[in-house]
């Protein structure tokens, strides 16, 4: 990685900040934001208590106490965490791994699941069929993770099946596939929603048993494929 | 020895100061909503600040105590009573065993704090004792406190020497020793906030009105945000928000041009415009508020804020080191009674 592009600070309160790199869903972005994330993982700033990459920003959480005990005295710690960041980003070199993993998920598109199918359908004039060939055929990259514990943010569809949110949340079954504009997601709690749901898949997005209780992390990509009622039903019982 | 939830109350559950490190793959912190005063609780009991606690509302839980405990209670005066009889909050309160804990009427503010020496037997989920009631984890079985519940607790060394109770018969004794109130504010009624990184999406006219109108906390209200009620703002253009992360304390524009501010069940990340985050000294005053209460903002600097911070932090500590004093020498000087 060269030169980083343009970038802006915020105060997120008093004890984060965020590192803003432009409103937009952009992959060599989203590699930038997670690249700082995974090199402050390495190499944390003292006073971090944990940071956060979504789509086109970073947020660092930091120990306000701990900084102005410790480092800044008087001073305010988000002067001195601001400096930091900014000398972190001037660094020579970000390296940009990728460390995700491919991921297949199973989806049953059926209408019983996919209860806002006919939505889009209409919507964009397509057949249901074209939509599951489109959303089954792109692999899509995993940009974030939030909302809900284990709820990632993935894209970006096909113009042909992009859909608005809905205007009021509706309730939604765990492991709902759901649509936002170009983003693709699978709710994996029940969970009021605002996406369009087109399918469900049987897997479980998150098992709080589990070390790392989320299938998914953010830099993941997903395929998603089509399974029938039976299958679904199957592994589902083959899940409990 | 244990605790028996023998009547459960409206949303009682386990709480500590949070749980960190998990928020990017969309684990949220949680935590004690008023966390100055969980802390207070913990520490008139000579416990860490992190020790787990029981955050409760109004009707809240009737507890019963099969062995001798220290207790204390901080937040909300909910007017508790032990066997009948009133004790107050922000004290250490010996309890006698066979001893029942009820709560009967709200006196101000909106949530309880009880914190018991020792702390509870519990298990840790990600490194912390609160429930996160979405994601039905942590806590006591990751959900609320009901009925019958039976909460294990730590043996205290010493504890069951000090089995009086005052006046004898009655089942408990008040140490003598209170923890201020203090904030260490100026006691301001205005919240402060500092902008947030959307505050100049709001036209000129909205900005004067977060800053001059009065917001009302309305009863849509919860763990996860308080809805706040008043005049409209607008955006100058609708322009969508890429989501980012949101924390305890950010003030979202919603789109019927309404207030949310996050609380401690707050998602991770949202695509709302961030119009500011409360500064998060004044987090502990608004989470006590109630639907109805008024709001008015003030916005401030980082300055202020984090020498906010720096000196809860100095009174809790002074506090801390004040109460495991006087309590190790009570202890001890009933030990050789």
């Amino acid at each position: 990685m060269g030169q980083l592009p343009s970038y802006k600070i915020f105060p997120l309160g008093d004890a984060a900040l965020i590192i803003d790199f432009g409103n937009v869903i952009d992959e060599s972005i989203n590699r930038l934001v997670h690249a700082v994330f995974y090199q402050l993982q390495k190499d944390p700033i003292p006073g971090m208590i944990e940071s956060v990459p979504a789509y086109c920003s970073l947020t660092i959480y930091y120990d306000v106490f701990f900084i102005r005990k410790n480092i800044s005295g008087q001073k305010p710690a988000f002067d001195w965490i601001s400096e930091k960041v900014k000398e972190y980003l001037s660094r020579e070199r970000i390296e940009v791994e990728d460390n995700g993993t491919f991921i297949r998920i199973p989806v049953c598109y059926e209408k019983e699941y996919g209860t806002d199918l006919d939505f889009i359908a209409l919507l964009n004039q397509i057949s249901i069929e074209e939509i599951i060939n489109l959303h089954t055929s792109a692999i899509y990259r995993v940009y974030m993770l939030g909302f809900l514990p284990g709820f990632a943010y993935m894209g970006l569809v096909d113009e042909k099946i992009a859909a608005p949110r809905k205007q009021f949340p509706a309730p939604v079954e765990a492991g709902s596939i759901g649509i936002a504009g170009r983003q693709t997601g699978i709710y994996p709690l029940r969970s009021p929603g605002g996406w369009q749901i087109i399918g469900r898949t049987p897997l479980s997005l998150f098992d709080k048993e589990k070390e790392n209780p989320t299938l998914f992390k953010s830099g993941d990509s997903v395929q998603f494929y089509s399974i029938t009622k039976d299958e679904f039903e199957n592994s589902k019982s083959g899940n409990a | 020895m244990s605790l028996k939830i023998v009547r459960a109350g409206m949303l009682d559950s386990i709480q500590d100061m949070g749980r960190y490190g998990y928020q990017q793959v969309g684990i949220n912190p949680t935590g004690a909503i008023d966390k100055y005063a969980a802390a207070i609780a913990n520490i008139l009991v000579g416990n860490v600040y992190n020790e787990a606690v029981i955050e409760m509302r109004f009707p809240a839980a009737a507890i019963f105590f099969d062995e001798p405990a220290i207790i204390a209670l901080s937040g909300a005066d909910f007017n508790a009573t032990i066997n009948g009889n009133p004790i107050p909050i922000n004290h250490a309160v010996i309890v006698d065993k066979n001893s029942t804990l009820q709560f009967h009427s709200p006196k101000n503010k909106s949530h309880s704090y009880f914190a018991i020496k020792g702390g509870m037997k519990l298990s840790k989920w990600l490194n912390s004792y609160s429930t996160n009631l979405k994601a039905e984890a942590g806590g006591f079985a990751g959900r609320r406190l009901l009925k019958d519940d039976v909460i294990e607790l730590n043996e205290v060394p010493g504890a069951n020497k000090i089995d009086e109770s005052e006046p004898p018969g009655t089942g408990f004794k008040i140490l003598p020793w209170q923890a201020s109130e203090n904030f260490g504010l100026d006691g301001s009624e205005q919240l402060m906030a500092l902008p947030g990184a959307e505050w100049e999406w709001l036209d000129k006219n909205s900005q004067e009105k977060f800053l001059r109108n009065p917001f009302f906390i309305s009863h849509n209200s919860d763990r996860m945000g308080y809805r706040l009620a008043s005049e409209p703002l607008q955006v100058i253009s609708k322009t969508e928000l890429v989501s980012s992360a949101v924390s305890f304390g950010s003030i979202q524009l919603l789109p019927d041009g309404q207030l949310i501010i996050l609380m401690a069940d707050n998602q991770t990340t949202g695509g709302y415009p961030r119009l500011g985050n409360i500064i998060s000294a004044h987090l502990p005053m608004l989470a006590q508020m109630k639907a109805g209460d008024k709001i008015q903002f003030k916005f401030t600097d980082h300055q202020t804020a984090e020498d906010f911070i720096v000196k809860q932090q100095q009174h809790l500590t002074q506090l801390e080191i004040a109460c495991k004093l006087r309590l190790e020498n009570y202890i001890h000087e009933k030990g050789h009674d």
